[in-house]
């Protein structure tokens, strides 16, 4: 297997019981790569990512992420894993520093105190989400896009190779994704990690991805967005083809035995 | 009057301080994964760790602190494996040491006054050893969570991604549930183990209604325990009360004034806590 490669999924399939989720679903990412994986609900995203953490164990094919099996890897840190919609107790009275600093301890060892590099970190990803300002508030003061923001520098601050977001910016205004895409544009452009996004539009990051893999049971699209442009889905921040385009797409859940 | 110029009562007032201060640092931890009535199940362990230590005839403090531990690897471990909901669980553990405990200490020969000692606490008649037994113990809760607070933070936070980013979550939950043994027998001659789980949880309650983070939610955890303390044993000395008693009605009366000053915070939308699937 090529060195460059962060991800790979490899014809792997799940089901809830009986309920199948994931059909042969094979792709991979590599290093330096930002990858959107699009498709529309209920399509196996989110079980997809809980399988690439090793929440889940694939019941077909194999998942390889920094060079292991997901439940092998030990330098967690190098993972940065934003759940969908981050269950934080609405009554923790806790601040947004606090919160990212968390995201720190993994890779310092967590019995140690924070030092230097680990003070810059916190401070270099909180500006890259734009919430420096806010870092003494209450999380449970903020509004819900203000709080995604707080999880995704939680996830930035332990300075991971590959990032994975589940719906970071679903419900979340338009300036809250700009903010979003520079962060994440950032990471991938000065500290050469790879993204995967999970999303079902593309919006913002649109002009900056190098992949997208689309996803409706299998993988049914897997290429370069001009790729995706050439059929005629247009991704840009005013098209909804995307959407549409998902919602047309024949299901290919294999169910073809 | 000076309530602490008789040596009895400065050793009540260093040993209630020393649990004052460690047990509200447990209880922030606690209240924060709704585990709130975690240390009442495991006080009533720790009763019936006591029974044990009098037939026994071991020093109790030990007795208690092994089925204290006992009880809360138990429970966490019925909790985390979702094996029966916490209510069920704690309600086993609740009245089986209550009842183990009573049982024993009247087989034990103890006397019935015996057995309120180390439900209510005895404070007032704690001997020097005593006193350091219990500091000792309050220091190393004080010192465990110097070293873990922050990762108990993080899984307090979200347990999954805590997981996910490779902390070692069972066992922090494990460290968690040490701590509470740990308090819950430190405290058996302070407020004994009946009251102890008011005083890791009511502190912790008034403190999270004006404390504006997490850092400043447990110092103020400990400041409001002290002082419960403190005028618990002044009020207790001038009116002539059960201390243990007295203390957690100070911690009450401080909670009362808490939610009138501040005005009661109100729980988030319910939707805030709902699961993605
Ligand atoms: N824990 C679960 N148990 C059973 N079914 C589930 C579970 N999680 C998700 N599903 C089902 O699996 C399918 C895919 O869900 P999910 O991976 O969340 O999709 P997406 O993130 O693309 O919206 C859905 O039909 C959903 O109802
Ligand atoms: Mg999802």
């Amino acid at each position: 297997m090529n060195d460059n490669v962060v991800l790979d999924v490899n014809r792997v399939g799940f089901s809830y019981g009986h309920h199948r989720v994931l059909h042969d679903v094979s792709f991979s990412l590599r290093a330096g790569e930002f990858g959107a994986l699009v498709g529309p609900n209920g399509s196996g995203k989110s079980t997809l990512l809980r399988l690439l953490m090793g929440l889940l164990r694939p019941q077909a094919g194999s998942i390889t992420i920094l060079g292991t099996e997901p439940r092998a890897l030990r330098d967690r840190w190098r993972i940065g894993y934003v759940p969908q919609r981050p269950a934080l107790t609405g009554d923790l009275p806790a601040t947004v520093e606090e919160v990212v600093r968390v995201g720190r301890l993994a890779r310092r060892g967590w019995w140690r105190f924070a030092n230097a590099s680990d003070r810059d970190a916190v401070d270099h990803a909180l500006e890259a989400v734009r919430l420096a300002d806010l870092r003494h508030r209450l999380v449970a003061e903020l509004s819900g896009g203000q709080q995604q923001r707080v999880m995704i520098a939680k996830a930035l601050a332990g300075e991971p190779e590959l990032l994975v977001l589940d719906e970071p910016i679903a419900g979340v205004d338009r300036e809250a994704q700009q903010q979003f895409r520079d962060s994440v544009v950032h990471l991938v452009a000065h500290h050469g990690a790879s993204v995967l996004l999970v999303s079902h539009e593309l919006g913002a990051v649109a002009d900056d991805l190098d992949r997208v893999i689309v996803l409706r049971g299998g993988v049914v699209f897997d290429g370069a967005p001009d790729d995706l442009t050439a059929q005629g889905v247009h991704l840009g921040i005013h098209q909804d083809d995307l959407p549409r385009w998902l919602e047309d797409l024949e299901p290919s859940n294999g169910d073809d035995h | 009057m000076w309530p602490f110029e008789l040596e009895f009562m400065q050793r009540a007032l260093v040993a209630g301080l020393a649990i004052g201060i460690a047990a509200p640092l447990v209880g922030t931890f606690l209240v924060q994964r709704n585990m709130a009535l975690f240390g009442d199940g495991i006080g009533h362990a720790a009763f019936a760790g006591v029974g044990a230590g009098l037939l026994l005839d071991v020093w109790p403090v030990w007795s208690a602190l092994v089925v204290a531990a006992c009880g809360a690897v138990v429970v966490e471990w019925l909790r985390s494996h979702g094996r029966a909901t916490s209510d069920l669980a704690l309600a086993l553990v609740f009245y089986s040491g209550l009842a183990a405990g009573s049982v024993m200490i009247g087989k034990s020969g103890s006397s019935q006054i015996g057995g309120d000692r180390y439900l209510f606490g005895s404070i007032l008649t704690a001997s020097w050893s005593d006193v350091r037994t219990v500091v000792a113990l309050a220091a190393a809760i004080i010192v465990t969570v110097a070293i873990a607070g922050r990762a108990l933070f993080a899984v307090v936070l979200d347990e999954e991604s805590a997981r996910v980013n490779g902390l070692p979550v069972d066992r922090l939950n494990l460290v968690l549930a040490a701590l509470t043994a740990v308090t819950v027998v430190a405290a058996i001659d302070v407020v004994g183990t009946l009251l102890i789980a008011a005083l890791m949880v009511l502190p912790v309650a008034s403190s999270r209604l004006i404390a504006r983070s997490f850092r400043a939610t447990l110092v103020g955890a400990a400041l409001v325990g002290a002082l419960s303390v403190t005028s618990g044993l002044t009020v207790a000395r001038r009116f002539d009360l059960a201390p243990g008693g007295t203390i957690v009605l100070c911690a009450s009366a401080v909670f009362l004034v808490a939610i009138a000053t501040r005005g009661v915070r109100l729980p988030p939308a319910a939707a805030e806590h709902t699961h993605e699937h």
